[in-house]
């Protein structure tokens, strides 16, 4: 065989729509082959256990900090927004069942999705991303580790675990920063406020947060994952591939979220 | 040091190649090379930068796929096997990146446990300490046993990634680039180290290299990567007697600039 012929194994460079539409579809095709490799992977010992809990402490314990005050100021922020029109109809007494309601089926798993979105998301594709780039991963192969095991399956275990935690978490202190803010104002004891905001809860509302908050958990470490994983040309590709992490996770959350708020409320 | 004249059995090729071609895009890296690698030599490969030298030990280790022809390893081809065969047989390659490639979220001892952990379960802590610190010796650096990646230099960053790949006790060694990037005495150090490792480990080695100077030290055999064939082969001596411009232009490039 002529070696300067052409390369059969290289298909020419034909397009079925265009570059950027059949880009776009490729992208897709690979998250989906991504996302089905995790699971075959994640049911084929070795089990990657030490790694798992050391992701999710980072998911989990280091987010505390930004998510307490973010949670806090958010339950603050929204009773305090929320009183002058509930004070026009003399409704303020019905403060915590809004808060609760508001807090929990919305506001609790939004707000920790998107700020583990920047913080973990971020940290996973640059990092992923980096050690793509430095043939880290490359290093890992050949020493007979699977590296998607090792790197991929134990981040996206660790943020489909610990976002939903997060999120009770974020519930139960953007909830006490709503509570100091109608006891300063209304006189409201710790007791009368709670019961009022478990009342009004369902186990539907507690079970949608809890599911959404897995779904978002999951979709952060995958798509942080899959950024880093498929990251090219060098320090500018971990710039990108960090900066996508976050854009498109925060992207697939607020759709995430359309979807499941309209499947819960078809079986309120 | 000068480098002794060793006797290679070459009816003994560890690694064969036939017909070896590779392209990315309309970019063809390698056109048709063929290459034969004897137990307990080392091979040095020549070229320019963008030859495809680099590609070809990555195919040799499996991280890249042939487009077409045979590579055989230990008496497997590469292209065959399956995921658990070619993790095995990487246990008997070991590949030494031109970048070290260190773990930056671990320290050296870390680094050096990594691949020892995964793949020898059931190794008590005193056995991974006594093989992690036995390596570490054999390269020298024993004293950076608790440093981060960020703490070394260059020349120390390639001696421990030297020792990673070592500690699996491998047959074959691939090294990318060894001196790449590192002052002329650095140079030297890890030229005498490639040739240490050979004669302790018995290892196999292929060098990737542009530098004449690494090639003349460390080479048994150089082979000559050009438009994505091998041009010549031969003794160091050898191949720089031929009459190609190419070959010839290489050699002064290096040792009249």
């Amino acid at each position: 065989m002529d070696p300067n012929a052409e390369n059969p194994n290289i298909p020419p460079q034909k397009y079925f729509i265009s570059k950027k539409v059949d880009d776009f579809f490729f992208t897709i095709y690979t998250i989906y082959q991504f996302i089905l490799r995790f699971f075959r992977e994640l049911f084929i010992p070795p089990y990657e256990f030490k790694e798992i809990i050391r992701q999710c402490y980072e998911v989990g314990v280091n987010s505390l900090p930004l998510i307490s005050l973010t949670g806090f100021i958010t339950g603050i922020v929204f009773t305090s927004q929320s009183r002058p029109s509930l004070a026009n109809f003399g409704a303020t007494s019905w403060i915590p069942s809004l808060v609760s309601i508001a807090i929990v089926r919305a506001l609790a798993p939004l707000v920790t999705a998107l700020i583990a979105a920047g913080k973990v998301g971020s940290n996973m594709g640059a990092e992923l991303g980096s050690m793509k780039v430095t043939e880290q991963i490359d290093a890992m192969e050949v020493s007979a580790t699977n590296p998607f095991k090792f790197l991929v399956v134990s981040r996206i275990i660790a943020t489909t675990c610990m976002i939903p935690i997060l999120v009770m978490y974020t519930a139960f202190v953007a909830l006490l920063g709503s509570f100091l803010n109608v006891h300063s104002n209304e006189q409201t004891s710790f007791v009368m406020f709670f019961s009022q905001v478990f009342d009004s809860l369902s186990f539907l509302d507690l079970f949608s947060s809890s599911f959404k908050s897995t779904v978002f958990g999951f979709t952060i470490g995958v798509v942080g994952c899959y950024c880093g994983y498929n990251s090219t040309k060098g320090t500018e590709g971990v710039g990108k591939a960090a900066n996508s992490a976050v854009v498109a996770a925060m992207f697939l959350i607020f759709v995430e979220e359309i979807v499941i708020v309209s499947i819960v409320n078809a079986f309120r | 040091m000068v480098k002794e004249q060793k006797a290679i059995d070459k009816n003994n090729a560890v690694i064969s190649i036939r017909g070896l071609q590779k392209a990315f895009g309309n970019l063809h890296v390698l056109r048709g090379v063929d290459l034969d690698v004897y137990q307990g030599e080392n091979l040095v490969v020549l070229g320019r930068s963008g030859t495809g030298k680099s590609v070809l030990i990555k195919i040799i280790s499996g991280l890249l796929l042939p487009d077409e022809g045979e590579v055989n390893v230990l008496g497997q081809e590469i292209a065959e096997l399956k995921n658990r065969e070619l993790m095995e047989l990487r246990l008997k390659v070991g590949f030494s990146f031109q970048n070290s490639a260190l773990y930056d979220s671990m320290t050296v001892r870390q680094n050096l446990e990594f691949p020892l952990v995964r793949n020898s379960r059931g190794l008590r802590r005193s056995q991974i300490n006594n093989e992690v610190e036995s390596v570490l010796d054999a390269v020298g650096l024993l004293q950076t046993i608790e440093q981060m990646p960020s703490e070394l230099s260059g020349g120390q960053r390639k001696r421990i990634g030297i020792a990673r790949t070592l500690i699996l006790r491998p047959e074959i060694m691939l090294y990318d680039e060894p001196t790449a990037g590192l002052d002329p005495i650095t140079c030297i150090e890890i030229n005498h180290l490639i040739n240490e490792v050979q004669q302790k480990y018995k290892t196999t080695s292929i060098i990737i290299t542009h530098d004449l100077t690494c090639a003349k030290e460390t080479g048994d055999r150089i082979a000559m990567l050009l438009d994505g064939q091998f041009a010549i082969q031969g003794t160091f001596d050898e191949v720089f007697a031929s009459d190609d411009l190419r070959v010839q232009s290489f050699y002064n490039y290096n040792f009249t600039q």
